[in-house]
């Protein structure tokens, strides 16, 4: 018996918890509903990559028995979640967006995947990326671009676009992102979801397939301040599997979503307005007048090295990608190449496996790294990096958090940017500042341009102080009547 | 010109790239462009200033080192599972040294 459940497309964490507590529906009702909803609407988006029924089911079950003899079945008990395709899954494939890894089936489960099973989260599938998680506008997967469900002839950002799409869409309550330069914020904003990049070290990354491993995050995106809260609540803090993970407690980030910010010191960096003169910059500016509104102090604060984020971020993360895709040369990971020597079957293997976007990093990666240059520019880069953090530091000696735009524009249209890498590159600037500084750091929706499209704004705040950033975000996303605006 | 062809095609070599007459002439102009964007961080001095490798937070100077437990390794099976090519419990690659 097929029993549909109710606004599925619609359901926060909570809901699903009082559902199932209410009886309304069980988790394995919830799931196939879930399942289905989902399937029949991702022709419409290609978000999903490909759907795990079968692992879904089974959650769904141990959450239904759980119920049935009395004992808690977790926090995320029988939420339907989705998994971007750069985190590992056992037994389930995961293709990080590239023909590379199109037959490549983890042995193991990241630390991320295993603690939302192990809190009662349903996952339904893995969610499309741009390849190696290299992109801001979902082009560069391998499988076919992810369509905004705001409006379909338009992106929904990068690299995490699929798992935004899917919340924004309702195919799932929320999802795993990952974030270098903006990959979870980005197609956040875009998409009108939240979208949370936790402090550098907060989430286990063991399982999450390297990038930039200097910049690399997992974090949640959700339709509302709170299930975001709940699901890195439930990821967040040590583990032995990932040494650079935090050993910082995890607070609740739940106790303090009372909506009271009332004297709160906001700093508004005026770097990041100089020359926005979108709808998107109205927008912030209209967002900051209801932040005052709320009893926040604004200040006009400065962060003089943001001008140089770019040029800095896009040597290190190259660099380092250039460092961490050198795995993939036909001998361990399921696609190869014919090659008649060893060095031949690598350079064919991986001329023919990688697409533009992750040749373009390799080479300048490998390039910047090269006899001669490491100076001039990793080692350069890296110094410019400590000047950015620095700004943070000295920023937060004045304010408790910080309010930006996400993007200079909100979603724009499918082909428009594919032909000027560098001017996609220079888009990412707001964003990538809070990760080369390693601060946490969200996107949560700020209402619509004329043309319906989602813009975000976003807060920063000090290392592991999510707790004010989840804090301040809640109480801007009631005041602004923002919650599941989509 | 910040980079030629001919550097590209050096790199391209480095990084075990094979590439196409098309693609060397694409990445020769799209790394120019970047490489000319990033020439503007030369407008800072840095020389007083320690690289930043990694973001650093507070924490006990032993925090990162733990107990010494055995944990059973994955297995040759499963590690192998993947290997477009295995055989005896390796990873099989075109033949290296002539016999």
């Amino acid at each position: 018996m097929s029993t549909s459940v109710a606004g599925v497309a619609a359901l926060t964490v909570e809901q699903v918890r009082s559902g199932l507590e209410q009886r309304q529906f069980s988790a394995v009702e919830l799931a196939k509903s879930a399942l289905e909803f989902a399937q029949a609407e991702n022709p419409k988006t290609n978000a999903y990559l490909h759907f795990s029924p079968e692992r879904a089911l089974a959650a769904a079950e141990r959450v239904d028995r759980k119920i049935a003899a009395g004992e808690d079945p977790g926090p995320l008990a029988g939420v339907p979640v989705a998994i971007k395709d750069v985190i590992v899954t056992k037994g389930l494939r995961t293709t990080c967006g590239s023909r590379l890894l199109e037959r490549f089936i983890p042995p193991y489960d990241a630390t991320a995947v295993a603690r939302l099973e192990a809190a009662g989260a349903v996952i339904l599938g893995k969610t499309n990326c741009d390849e190696f998680a290299m992109g801001s506008s979902n082009e560069n997967s391998a499988f076919g671009p992810v369509r905004n469900p705001a409006a379909l002839d338009r992106v929904p950002g990068g690299s995490s676009g699929g798992s935004a799409a899917a919340v924004a869409q309702g195919t799932a309550v929320v999802a795993l992102g990952s974030d270098t330069g903006g990959s979870i914020r980005q197609p956040a904003s875009f998409c009108g979801v939240v979208g949370v990049t936790p402090t550098y070290g907060r989430v286990s990354r063991y399982g999450l397939v390297a990038f930039a491993s200097s910049l690399d995050h997992i974090g949640p995106l959700g339709r509302s301040v709170r299930d975001t809260a709940l699901v890195l609540r439930t990821i967040a803090g040590r583990d032995e599997c990932d040494s650079t993970s935090a050993f910082a407690p995890v607070p609740d980030y739940l106790a303090r979503l009372d909506g009271n910010v009332r004297g709160l010191k906001i700093g508004v960096p005026r770097e990041y307005f100089e020359g926005l003169t979108s709808e998107s910059g109205d927008l912030i500016q209209k967002a900051i007048a209801l932040l005052k509104n709320l009893g926040c102090e604004i200040r006009d604060i400065s962060l003089p090295a943001t001008k140089y984020a770019v040029a800095c971020y896009y040597i290190i993360c190259t660099a380092e990608a250039s460092s961490n895709l050198a795995r993939y040369d036909g001998v361990r990971y399921t696609t190869r190449a014919d090659g008649e020597t060893l060095s031949d079957m690598y350079r064919e293997t991986r001329g023919a496996g990688f697409g533009a976007e992750c040749k373009r990093r390799i080479m300048l990666g490998t390039y910047v790294l090269s006899h001669g240059y490491y100076d001039a520019y990793y080692l350069k880069a890296q110094r410019v990096r400590a000047l950015i953090a620095q700004d943070f530091r000295d920023a937060f000696q004045q304010v408790d958090a910080i309010v930006t735009p996400v993007s200079p524009f909100p979603a724009f249209r499918l082909g428009e940017k594919l032909d000027d890498p560098l001017e996609m590159y220079l888009s990412d600037i707001y964003t990538i500042t809070g990760d080369l500084a390693g601060i946490p750091c969200m996107s949560v929706p700020c209402g619509k341009t004329a043309a319906g499209l989602p813009v975000g704004m976003q807060i920063l705040t000090r290392h592991f102080d999510e707790t004010g950033m989840f804090r301040l975000a809640d109480a801007f996303e009631k005041a602004g009547g923002f919650t599941g605006s989509n | 010109m910040k980079i030629t062809e001919q550097q590209v095609r050096y790199v391209a070599d480095l990084a075990n790239l094979k590439l196409t007459d098309t693609e060397i002439a694409r990445l020769s102009r799209d790394l120019d462009e970047i490489l000319t964007h990033i020439e503007t961080l030369n407008e800072l001095d840095t020389s007083q200033i320690e690289p930043m490798a990694q973001v650093l937070y507070d924490a006990e100077q032993t925090a990162t080192l733990r107990e010494d437990r055995e944990r059973a390794p994955i297995g040759n099976d499963d590690a192998l599972a993947n290997a477009p090519l295995a055989g005896a419990g390796y990873y099989k690659v075109p033949k290296v040294i002539e016999r």
